[in-house]
């Protein structure tokens, strides 16, 4: 789980290549088919990458760097636990005809490599919007967003699919699985928009089985050409699941994935998105209003009215 | 990849959208129909009227036309010789018809025209339209024995072919059986000596030369051996339709007609003189079908006063010529034009002569297609209107899609993807439904004739046996073209308004 193409491929919507993303090695796919309960030794991991060296000129920086981020201690620090994404002093307001609705006032945050974090805060106070900017879905108002060190709330909006496409993979309170399209196909979706039809047809037998791999990983197998309006709600948070993470991203990016769960499937869902953290070494941002769901991450950050508020 | 896959699975469970090209379908069906039926009346008209017109009329001003027809053909060879076929002189003039049925006088209005039998044949298809087959092998104003066509020979269609029975009877034999009906008194010799009354000798006159007119005995002409000189009746001057549908005839070959016409004195007089049907003219084209009788041109230039008594040459008011094959027709009119005084001469091709018709046509065809397109564009804003609602339906789906990485231009592809595969289907249908209907255009005018009692397309108008198609392949592209086409422009609105959606929001979507 370490070589991954250069953030330079930002710069154009170039083919997903899996030389570059290596399938998963079949001993580690079996390890993670054991039960939870023995993990996988540390020695078994892979050695985190050097940190990818920014290529700023590849996405010239739109605007100057504010102050604030300069002077913030913990920005561009890579030690131990390397930083992959972070937020600083993000504002985002909304605007309901001449009433503006300030949703962020200056969210600091920091999400380290495979770390489980939970952003835990009452209804309306902008966790899922704090979640949408980290996924460069929508543009703070002022503030950054940083991915691996770089700017990312500015770059083209072609970068940003990429970055969607490859780094981040998302999943929903609502699941939000395409209804004409099979659990399979579901699942292949980043795989065929981030290809060309060629390039997607040349290597379609290898995201086939990386699909299937993915769908294997949470359980659903034997669904492969299932609808999803013929899954149960379980199940289909599941297809989104593998969905979000057939392209390898870096960072899984969970928006109330229980919210519209019963407790015991909640728990299912929260189990295996645990496991994926600790065996695969994935790094989750995991959003909830549930404190008992949000206290299963590494770290809870608390959202009070648009701010973190000291844990 | 994902712009096909999804275009693919919303075409096929998207039903209503179906439902949208189904009026790009029916355009485009109607317009290919449309256009063939045209192209195929357009094209059986200029056959006919080009097959009844030679390809170059030389004619002069005046009816009385210009002496000596030899003189001028040479001429006209000198000029232009190495694009000749072949040349006749013919003379036209306008006149009246008139023949007896029963009690009833009928009369006519007719264009005479004077042939060459020997080559007017080779100068347009004349002979074709015969009704005898020896006639169309080489016309002869002589009447046949028998042996007309009781069945159309042009006929296309041999099924719904009603016999014409009453030519069965056509030639000497019904001409001798009638002519022992209506015996003429013989009036003894001496009984009429000084009575003012006297009649002239009435067929000397024009019996033709080879005739022994004056065997029988005296003046009297005998109907039961001879004829009048030959003349080739238009078959819409003596035909009609019966209820059946079949063809009845008021005159047959083998009957007696009058025709009056002008002569070339100064001024003209009417003169009259009988001609004895000999065959039946049918080109298909009312127009010419129920307009044209043929004689024999010696005997019209001789009954008009059109020979110069002392030196026996003849005059002539139009030459007939037979361009070679793939010969520009305009270029040797034009280059005969310059060559002849247009005061005297009047040179025009046979597009010229009927350029009017055809020009009509053309316009119709056009406007037809000008009226059918705005039908398909206005399925196209039945597009629009379905499209801006899918894209409203699926909202979230695009709000996902932007989610995974999907850039505005793929959302754009996908929509505009799907526009263009619905026209594809449209117009893929549309295409097979016409050509469909134009195989069967003349079954389903039986069928709507059938359940209407009113026949869709009557023969006797047109002296078509069926509904002529032609399906012209570059015209159905560019309908087929043009249509794919208002399904793409009618869906780039709501494909910009998709790809324009904001993620955050219409993720939102409920």
């Amino acid at each position: 789980m370490s070589e991954r193409p250069p953030m330079s491929d930002l710069n154009g919507p170039q083919g997903l290549n899996l030389a570059d993303m290596p399938l998963m090695p079949r001993a580690s796919l079996r390890t993670l088919r054991v039960p939870l309960a023995s993990p996988v030794p540390a020695t078994d991991r892979v050695p985190l990458a050097p940190p990818v060296l920014p290529l700023h000129h590849e996405y010239a920086l739109a605007e100057p760097v504010a102050p604030h981020t300069l002077a913030h201690s913990n920005f561009s620090s890579t030690t131990a636990t390397r930083q992959i994404l972070a937020a600083h002093f993000v504002r985002k307001s909304y605007r309901k005809g001449a009433i503006i609705i300030p949703v962020l006032q200056g969210v600091e945050l920091t999400i380290n490599e495979g770390e489980f974090v939970s952003i835990i805060g009452p209804s309306g106070c902008g966790k899922t919007t704090l979640l949408h900017l980290l996924a460069t879905l929508d543009a703070p108002d002022s503030g950054e967003i940083c991915f691996e060190g770089n700017r990312i709330d500015n770059v083209p909006s072609a970068g940003r699919d990429i970055l969607r496409n490859r780094y981040f993979g998302m999943v929903f309170q609502f699941y939000h699985l395409l209804p004409e399209l099979t659990t399979l196909e579901n699942v292949l979706a980043p795989a065929m928009i981030g290809e060309s039809v060629l390039g997607y047809m040349r290597r379609r037998a290898a995201y086939r089985e990386r699909a299937r791999e993915m769908l294997e990983l949470v359980g659903l197998g034997h669904r492969l050409r299932h609808k999803p309006r013929e899954l149960s709600g379980g199940e289909m948070q599941r297809t989104a699941i593998a969905r979000a993470l057939v392209a390898r991203p870096r960072v899984l990016l969970a928006d109330e994935p229980t919210g519209n769960l019963d407790k015991h499937t909640g728990e299912e869902i929260m189990a295996i998105l645990r496991r994926l953290n600790r065996e695969q070494n994935l790094t989750i941002v995991m959003v909830t209003h549930d404190a008992r769901i949000a206290a299963e991450a590494d770290r809870t950050v608390t959202l009070v009215d648009g701010r973190v508020v000291a844990a | 990849m994902y712009k096909l896959l999804l275009c693919w699975r919303y075409l096929r469970t998207r039903y209503i959208a179906l439902a949208s090209i189904i009026s790009v379908m029916l355009g485009v069906a109607t317009m290919i129909v449309v256009n063939a039926v045209m192209e195929g009346f357009t094209h059986e008209m200029r056959d006919r009227i080009h097959g009844i017109l030679s390809d170059l009329v030389f004619e002069s001003q005046s009816l009385d036309g210009f002496p000596d027809a030899d003189r001028r053909m040479q001429e006209i060879r000198k000029v232009a010789g190495d694009y000749i076929a072949g040349m006749s002189p013919t003379v036209h003039i306008p006149a009246m018809l008139g023949y007896s049925v029963g009690s009833q006088y009928i009369t006519k209005q007719i264009m005479l025209i004077g042939v060459d039998q020997t080559t007017y044949s080779s100068v347009s298809d004349f002979g074709q339209f015969l009704q005898h087959p020896e006639n169309r092998k080489q016309l002869d104003f002589n009447l046949r024995p028998s042996g007309y066509d009781v069945y159309d020979h042009q006929a296309t269609d041999p099924d719904k072919l009603q016999p014409r029975s009453d030519m069965q009877a056509a030639g000497w034999e019904y001409r001798k059986r009638k002519a022992k009906f209506m015996q003429h008194v013989e009036v003894p010799k001496g009984a009429l000596e000084g009575n003012p009354f006297q009649p002239a000798a009435p067929a000397a006159v024009n019996a033709p030369p080879g005739e022994p007119a004056s065997a029988g005995g005296g003046t009297v002409f005998d109907p039961g051996k001879e004829q009048f000189t030959g003349c080739v009746l238009g078959i819409g001057l003596c035909a009609y339709r019966t209820l059946e549908g079949a063809d009845g005839f008021l005159a047959l070959p083998g009957d007696d007609v009058e025709i009056s016409y002008p002569t070339a004195a100064k001024p003209p007089k009417v003169q009259s003189n009988k001609f004895t049907v000999v065959d039946f003219y049918e080109s298909k084209m009312n127009e010419y079908d129920s307009n044209f009788v043929f004689v024999p041109i010696t005997e019209l230039q001789r009954i008009r006063g059109m020979i110069d008594p002392t030196t026996g040459i003849a005059n002539c008011n139009a030459i007939q010529i037979r361009l070679k094959q793939g010969v520009d027709l305009n270029m040797v009119r034009d280059l005969l034009r310059s060559k002849f005084p247009p005061q005297i001469f009047k040179v025009s091709t046979w597009q010229d002569k009927e350029g009017a018709l055809i020009a009509a046509v053309n316009l119709e065809t056009r406007l037809l297609n000008v009226l059918l397109f705005l039908i398909i564009t206005v399925a196209g804003f039945g597009i629009l209107a379905i499209f801006f609602m899918i894209v409203v339906e699926k909202t979230r789906d695009i709000g996902i899609l932007k989610s995974l990485g999907a850039s505005g231009r793929g959302i754009l592809g996908i929509f505009l993807g799907y526009g263009l595969s619905l026209g594809i289907v449209g117009a893929t249908v549309g295409l097979v439904l016409g050509l469909v209907f134009i195989r069967y255009i003349n079954h389903i005018a039986d069928f709507v004739g059938w359940v209407t009692g009113q026949p869709v397309f009557d023969p006797s108008i047109y002296y078509f046996q069926k509904i002529p198609t032609i399906v012209h392949w570059p015209t159905v592209a560019w309908i087929v073209a043009g249509a794919m086409m208002i399904a793409i422009l009618a869906s780039i609105l709501p494909a910009r308004r998709a790809a324009r959606l904001h993620p955050v929001e219409a993720l939102r979507y409920e």
